[in-house]
């Protein structure tokens, strides 16, 4: 496994606390500096998905689409036949929440290098409320062929990621949140498409997180360490493809996995991990995210308490599934 | 690219093509023949007349595109691509097979000369619009150009309006379209389905430069299309009147033709229609 350098100054006030969004903006314009090819394209949200910065850099490689999210990522499949790389952004509730069927066809099956950039997912978006709370993404995109799906878990890793998937010459999808969240990561932490990355050893316990969850398993795992279990943290950026071989081997090590994701359980990450534990390790197993319900509005911090995704609700969540016998030993 | 060919040979090519799609639907068992038939003097003359393609060099990067945006219509460009020499005519009898490169809608990952991936209806138009874009605005390259077929019932699409506004706005001259009006989709008549009138306002009002032909003049399509090229400010769409089932008079007008093959009994019956120009001439097989 990777070694991974977290960040000095996490858990202390001065720790850097940034939106996922703001680094996407960021690695859009390097990338459009190291790549001419690189285009980008807009539904109307170029400010709140941090398209600006490519936009005002790169004026002529930017196309606004209006609110049109089937010709979105359709007028970018044709611009990758052209030879662009191009890069989509809306908020993830519209794409990939409203032109799935246009991506599957024309970017998947077509496969074609177009980058659909979903921001603002998850229950964090706050007041909102439920129609711009996106979790059903993860789902949607992890199905589809030929598609990469990709959830940073800060703005660090964010323009990391941005880069990785302008040159992996896929059709993939980069989510992203809209509220701050603390950076765990450094500039020198690795990312790489398709690679797990332990971030703390423990024994008892595997918790496993993709996206905005990642830095709660960080604060869950401190807690659960003053009430005496031991829990490995492993980030997983990239939900597909998974990485298997590090997933799997946290799991045999300490027999007990929880995953984390702002996002449904159903069809989600931990559906992933679901999956490959099933089929290659049989290993209790406990998923948090959403449970197969829609969000509402209020404050981001209020909603991730209310539906268990803080660090502190988490490590409550994990002692109890810790003290519980596997089950396949339960007695029935 | 065949400059030398006259119209009256862009004529045989089109029942050229009609002979093959009836053969391939027939051996297939399954496909679209309406529609198909209907554009066989449309896919002549883009095959054989307007498009700087090359079949040896399929990505040649000179060429123009051209998307086809409803890809059940596909049969016709298959027989087009085969008869200009993208591949041997042997292979259109593999169409719908297992393995074949020739799928029941085109994929354009299974055989060069193909540009997009469509079935789906309502997405061409948008790909198209995306690749004028980059030649017009980012790579400018202004002599490239970019042709699409759709049909008239995928016009119900939403897609379709959000392409239509996109190449307004940019000014796409570059974008060519043929609306194929043959006035049929699956449930019916394409007015009484869903009306897609005024479709020569539709497009006006979106910013297009809009011509209304006959789809089965190979001397009007071609003059469309040159004429389209000369616009310069806007996109061009089109409006190509044909008549689905064209060449056999019993799938003539049908809409139950749209998503059905012949039998073997009436994919002879119609060879020798189109051979006979039905009836009217003595066919080369008699």
């Amino acid at each position: 496994m990777s070694h991974y350098s977290l960040s000095d100054k996490l858990f202390t006030d001065d720790v850097d606390s940034e939106p996922i969004r703001a680094g996407f903006g960021r690695g859009l314009k390097v990338a459009g500096e190291t790549n001419e090819n690189v285009v980008a394209l807009c539904a109307d949200l170029t400010d709140s998905t941090q398209m600006s910065k490519f936009k005002e850099t790169f004026p002529e490689r930017f196309v606004e689409i209006g609110v049109a999210e089937q010709n979105l990522v359709t007028v970018a499949s044709g611009m990758a036949r052209a030879g662009k790389v191009p890069f989509t952004s809306s908020y993830a509730a519209f794409s990939p929440g409203r032109n799935w069927e246009q991506i599957r066809t024309t970017a998947c099956l077509n496969d074609q290098p177009v980058k659909v950039v979903g921001s603002h997912a998850g229950v964090s978006v706050g007041p909102d409320g439920a129609t711009h709370q996106m979790l059903e993404d993860i789902a949607l995109m992890r199905v589809l062929p030929n598609m990469v799906v990709v959830a940073p878990g800060d703005s660090v890793e964010a323009e990391k990621a941005t880069k990785a998937i302008a040159e992996n010459g896929k059709p993939s999808y980069l989510r992203l949140a809209r509220e701050k969240t603390p950076v765990f990561s450094t500039e020198e932490s690795p990312f790489e498409i398709g690679k797990a990355y332990l971030l703390r050893e423990g024994s008892d316990v595997s918790l496993l997180g993709t996206g905005t969850m990642t830095y709660q398993l960080l604060v869950a795992a401190r807690e659960l360490e003053k009430q005496g279990i031991s829990a490995e943290v492993v980030h997983v950026p990239t939900i597909k493809p998974l990485d298997e071989h590090t997933i799997l081997a946290s799991a045999k090590k300490t027999g007990r996995v929880v995953t984390a994701e702002e996002a449904q359980i159903i069809g989600g990450f931990g559906a992933a991990v679901a999956e490959l534990l099933s089929e290659q390790l049989p290993t209790p197993l406990k998923r948090i995210g959403m449970m197969d319900r829609f969000g509402e509005s209020g404050s981001p911090d209020e909603l991730l308490d209310y539906f268990g995704l803080t660090g502190d609700k988490i490590a409550h969540a994990v002692k109890e599934f810790v003290h519980e016998k596997p089950q396949y030993h339960r007695e029935f | 690219m065949h400059k030398n060919l006259t119209i009256t040979d862009l004529e045989h090519k089109a029942y050229a093509i009609r002979e093959d799609i009836i053969r391939m639907l027939e051996h297939a068992g399954s496909g679209h023949s309406a529609g198909p038939l209907g554009l066989a003097e449309i896919f002549s003359a883009l095959y054989f007349s307007i498009l700087r393609v090359d079949p040896k060099k399929p990505d040649w990067d000179e060429r123009d595109f051209f998307f086809l945006s409803n890809g059940h219509c596909v049969p016709v460009q298959y027989a087009a691509m085969a008869e200009a020499g993208f591949f041997d005519k042997d292979e259109l009898m593999t169409l719908r097979r297992f393995g074949s490169r020739l799928q029941g809608h085109p994929e354009r990952t299974r055989l060069p000369g193909l540009e997009n991936t469509s079935g789906p209806l309502g997405s061409g138009l948008s790909q198209a619009a995306g690749v004028a874009h980059t030649l017009q605005h980012i790579d400018k390259q202004l002599h490239r150009f970019v042709y699409v077929v759709t049909g008239d019932g995928e016009l119900d699409e939403g897609n379709i309006w959000e392409a239509a506004m996109f190449a307004g706005k940019y000014r796409l001259s570059q974008l060519i379209v043929f609306v194929d009006r043959n006035n049929i989709q699956i449930d019916g008549m394409t007015e009484d389905v869903m009306p897609v009138e005024d479709l020569r306002g539709k497009w006006e009002s979106f910013g297009w430069h809009v011509q209304e032909i006959d789809g089965h003049n190979i001397e009007s399509i071609v003059d469309a299309a040159s004429m389209a090229r000369a616009i310069t400010n806007k996109p061009s769409v089109v409006i190509a009147h044909t008549i689905p089932g064209k060449g056999v008079d019993f799938m003539e007008y049908d809409y139950h033709w749209h998503g059905m093959p012949p039998n073997s009994e009436q994919a002879k019956d119609a060879l020798h229609k189109l051979r006979t120009l039905d009836g009217k001439i003595k066919g080369e097989h008699q």
